[in-house]
């Protein structure tokens, strides 16, 4: 019998994390561009005024470069559903697949129609048909997020679903509650504001340098004011969804919520940490200081507040998931051997009722399904070892989390000067800002990684919240195997991101007027 | 019939459907795999380049459409085949993730490995592309080394439930004659497909000329291996159920399946003629542009009926040879009847998608394509 190998779970997991970190380079600024390009177009149209065309087209350039890279690493995470998590496939295939299907049947087509029009169309279909084009290759690049963030919301909140025991699935009974859960809204709307924020920052941060190189300033005036505009618009919402994200993480995932706020030992009136250096001997159950250094953010009892809208309401530490808890409305969650008792129960279950559906013996059906229906929401928990598997790495969750949310309120500082500075026509001697503002293009990257890293490093060790963890989802390869594979795709991977970075580099230093 | 029956029949035969597109469109593959020998100068190329690059989001976008449907609608066989067959697969991706940004980076300054590398690439995606599809899709014919159990979920240490036999990982596959049959005749129908597309598309007297001749030297081994494909399929054993969902080997069964479902057997013939009388017409009237459209329509045909013939009829689409009560039908690899229904109601869109494609991706491109073209487009690869 072939064991479950650690270390092709692992990379298994490294290959997957690769290819989603990589194509989240290129994707965000595909939707933030896109809406920038967009928009100028629509002044453009409006207009007649050249320059707009002028600007619309060299964003548009930049725009097709990581497109492309998009489509490339986009391929791969799709089919590495099947490649390298068989199981999952099969165990959620019937809810899973559904939204990947939908996005390639009615988003992907939109996008690569229009596309073609948007490149080349320019100079043969009438203004109007290309502005709607430009608008259209952006829905269908906003649509295909919304679907493949449907299906991720749905592995952190997993409804809409039954178990059918005959066949060891789960299956979709409601897609509306799938599509319209509030987790997934919240992700969709957070996702993409991220990448609208990375797309200004980039049009900003390009406009300054040709500002401080004193070229094409009337072009750089024009994209700087739209990119700032766009930028404070696209950080107020992320921060309102940002919100959203928080809440449902700490109603769904109270671990994740725990290892972002370093938090172990559970309290009432909980603060929100602003800053701090965890303590690397913390583990769950010694007494040791989680910090080494801390400073809480000066409003009160915010944490209760912002995670249970309630400023004295009980949020868990990692202890508390542990070993069982009572929440403030006076729920009581059980300790994780509590779960896994009930979650190696469902498995002894869907054993035996399979046993029993062989024999024909529909009594004892009935018994082991009852028995699995009262236990599956725990399912996942009886493939778990120990309490410590279900603890994700906390210091790469918390720094992540708190350098984001950090870059997420700079980026807005820098937008409203930004824009204020313009608008007081004084933003041509602020050297100062423009370097600021160009040096912000990479932070603005490194903080969209950090946001999936939060999502899907602190959801670990799930693949499907508390119905399957990793280690029951992946394929029957060899640790070998993934690891020649994943070596490939990082060579591949990074070969692609040196052309594209000087690709990118040497279109903006040749500039708007060559296009 | 009941509902959920009906529902996976209509999804077996949208998969069916987007395996004939995909095949058809796969002559962007083809065209990239004679880059380096349809054209010499660097005015061809570049012309070749640029009117396949108005295409290749299309084949690259009902491939990934093609996945996503079948992980939808089948998910036992995108659990079992991509995750058994990981190599074959894998394979195609590489070659396939090659193409996605080799159109847009090989004219652009700066692209730091040149344009000869990423054309390089394109033509490895043409050939492997093509090439191992045919391979993967011949093996729904001649069946694969894997098991499945569903119970195995159950088994803490072990929950894997599709397990692949052989250590090659799905390359096996190409010991077998036959699915080298149709790996080559799907290679070399994309090169024939490509030299009729070139002919309809490009206005260059020298790579006209050039694409007829080339149409006659891939269109004689696409016929070969293809005859030899179908011949080989029919007159061996096939993967028969019986109405308990046992397998069993039948003899004749694919050929008994072009005959107890004579309209599927009528127009794989059709789809068949057509490719034949699009390449034939071709190659003795020059000024005749139309047999990319004969022969695109009859390859959807074709190949749509080879997969039907492959899934309907109480077949296996997906045998095991390893152990026949494991092999994959529309049956036991189907999503739940709520799914399938749920995904039917958006596939009522799809039309309109084809309206939009054909609005966008026709009517505004008429006039054939030259040089000057190229030079006068900001955006030309």
């Amino acid at each position: 019998m072939e064991l479950l190998d650690v270390s092709l779970v692992n990379w298994s997991r490294a290959q997957f994390a690769l290819t989603a970190m990589y194509h989240w380079i290129f994707v965000p600024l595909t939707l933030g561009v896109g809406i920038v390009m967009a928009i100028m177009e629509t002044i453009y149209y409006k207009t007649g005024k050249e320059e707009w065309k002028k600007a619309t087209k060299f964003w548009m350039t930049l725009f097709g470069i990581n497109f492309a890279m998009g489509v490339a690493t986009g391929i791969i995470l799709e089919f590495q559903f099947g490649t390298n998590w068989s199981n999952y496939s099969w165990f959620v295939g019937d809810i899973f697949g559904a939204p990947l299907a939908i996005e390639g049947m009615l988003a992907f087509f939109l996008e690569a129609t229009f596309i073609s029009v948007m490149f080349f169309g320019w100079k043969k279909v009438s203004k109007g048909f290309h502005l709607a084009s430009t608008w259209l290759v952006m829905l269908g690049a906003t649509f295909s997020a919304l679907w493949i963030l449907v299906a991720n919301a749905w592995m952190q909140y997993p409804i809409g679903m039954e178990f059918n025991p005959t066949l060891s699935r789960n299956e979709m009974v409601d897609f509306w509650a799938i599509l319209l859960s509030p987790v997934a809204i919240n992700k969709f709307l957070h996702t993409i504001y991220s990448g609208w924020v990375l797309g200004a920052l980039f049009v900003v941060g390009v406009s300054s340098w040709y500002i401080i190189k004193k070229r094409e300033l009337d072009f750089a005036l024009r994209s700087i004011k739209i990119g700032a505009i766009f930028g404070v618009i696209a950080s107020v919402l992320i921060i309102v969804t940002g919100d959203g994200s928080a809440y449902h993480v700490a109603q769904r995932q109270p671990m994740k919520l725990a290892a972002m706020e370093g938090l172990y030992n559970g309290k009432t009136g909980a603060n929100i940490v602003a800053m701090g250096i965890l303590n690397p001997e913390k583990k769950y159950d010694n007494a040791v200081d989680p910090f080494i250094v801390k400073m809480d953010v000066p409003i009160p009892k915010l944490l209760s507040l912002l995670g249970y809208r309630d400023g004295d309401a009980f949020v868990p530490g990692v202890k508390d998931i542990i070993e069982g808890y009572t929440l403030s409305d006076g729920t009581v969650v059980p300790s994780f051997a509590e779960k896994q008792a009930s979650g190696t129960l469902a498995i002894e279950s869907l054993k035996s009722y399979q046993a029993a559906e062989a024999e024909k013996n529909d009594s004892l059906k009935a018994i082991h399904k009852a028995t699995l229906d009262e236990n599956f929401k725990n399912f996942g928990y009886g493939y778990l070892e120990k309490p410590e598997d279900l603890i994700p790495n906390i210091p790469l969750v918390f720094y992540s989390f708190h350098i984001m949310v950090a870059l997420g309120m700079l980026f807005l500082a820098i937008f409203v000067v930004v824009w204020f500075m313009h608008w007081k026509k004084k933003l041509e001697n602020a050297k100062w800002l423009l370097w600021g503002s160009l040096f912000t293009i990479p932070l603005g990257y490194l903080a969209t990684q950090l946001g999936w890293v939060v999502a899907e490093v602190g959801r670990q060790p799930w693949a499907i919240q508390d119905v399957l963890p990793v280690q029951a989802a992946v394929s029957s390869v060899s640790t070998g195997s993934v690891q020649i594979t994943f070596f490939l795709f990082l060579v591949l991977f990074t070969a692609l991101l040196i052309a594209e970075i000087r690709i990118m580099v040497k279109q903006i230093q040749k500039g708007p007027e060559d296009h | 019939m009941t509902t959920y029956v009906f529902l996976q029949h209509y999804w077996w035969f949208l998969i069916s459907l987007l395996g004939g597109l995909l095949t058809f469109l796969m002559f962007v593959q083809g065209g990239q795999s004679m880059l380096f020998s349809l054209s010499k100068t660097e005015d061809e190329k570049r012309l070749l380049v640029n009117v396949l690059g108005r295409k290749w989001e299309y084949t690259f976008t009902t491939l990934v459409t093609f996945g996503g449907a079948f992980f939808a609608s089948f998910p036992l066989f995108y659990s079992t085949s991509f995750g058994g067959a990981y190599w074959v697969w894998i394979i195609i991706l590489f070659a396939f993730t090659i193409q996605a940004f080799s159109y847009e980076f090989q004219s652009k300054p700066g692209n730091v490995y040149g344009k000869t590398t990423y054309r390089s690439l394109l033509f490895i995606n043409g050939l492997l592309g093509t090439f191992l599809i045919g391979v993967a899709v011949a093996t729904f014919f001649t069946g694969s080394d894997f098991t499945v159990g569903k119970g195995n979920i159950t088994n803490i240490i072990s929950p894997v439930i599709s397990r692949w036999g052989s250590g090659w990982h799905g390359l096996e596959a190409l010991l077998d004659m036959r699915n080298l049959f149709l790996g080559l005749a799907v290679f070399f129908l994309a090169r024939s497909q490509a030299n009729l597309y070139f002919i309809n598309r490009l206005k260059h007297e020298v790579l006209e000329a050039r694409s007829h001749k080339y149409l006659l030297y891939n269109a004689i081994p696409f016929v070969l291996f293809f005859v030899a494909f179908v011949a080989s399929i029919i007159l061996s054993e096939g993967f028969a159920v019986n109405e308990e969902g046992t397998v069993f080997m039948e003899k004749y069964k694919y050929f008994h399946n072009l005959i107890e479902m004579p309209v599927i057997g009528v127009l794989f013939l059709l789809g068949v003629l057509a490719v034949l009388y699009g390449i034939i017409a071709s190659l003795l009237k020059k000024t005749f542009k139309k047999g990319i459209w004969f022969s695109g329509v009859g390859t959807v045909v074709t190949v749509t009926m080879l997969f039907l013939i492959s899934g309907y009829n109480n077949t296996a689409f997906y045998p095991s040879t390893a152990d026949l009560q494991s092999s994959l039908t529309i049956f036991n690899a189907s999503s739940s009847e709520f799914t399938l229904k749920a995904m039917s109601w958006a596939s009522i869109l799809v039309p309109i998608v084809v309206i939009y494609i054909f609005i966008a991706g026709v009517l505004w491109r008429k006039k054939r394509t030259d040089i000057e073209d190229i030079n006068d487009d900001s955006h030309a690869y």
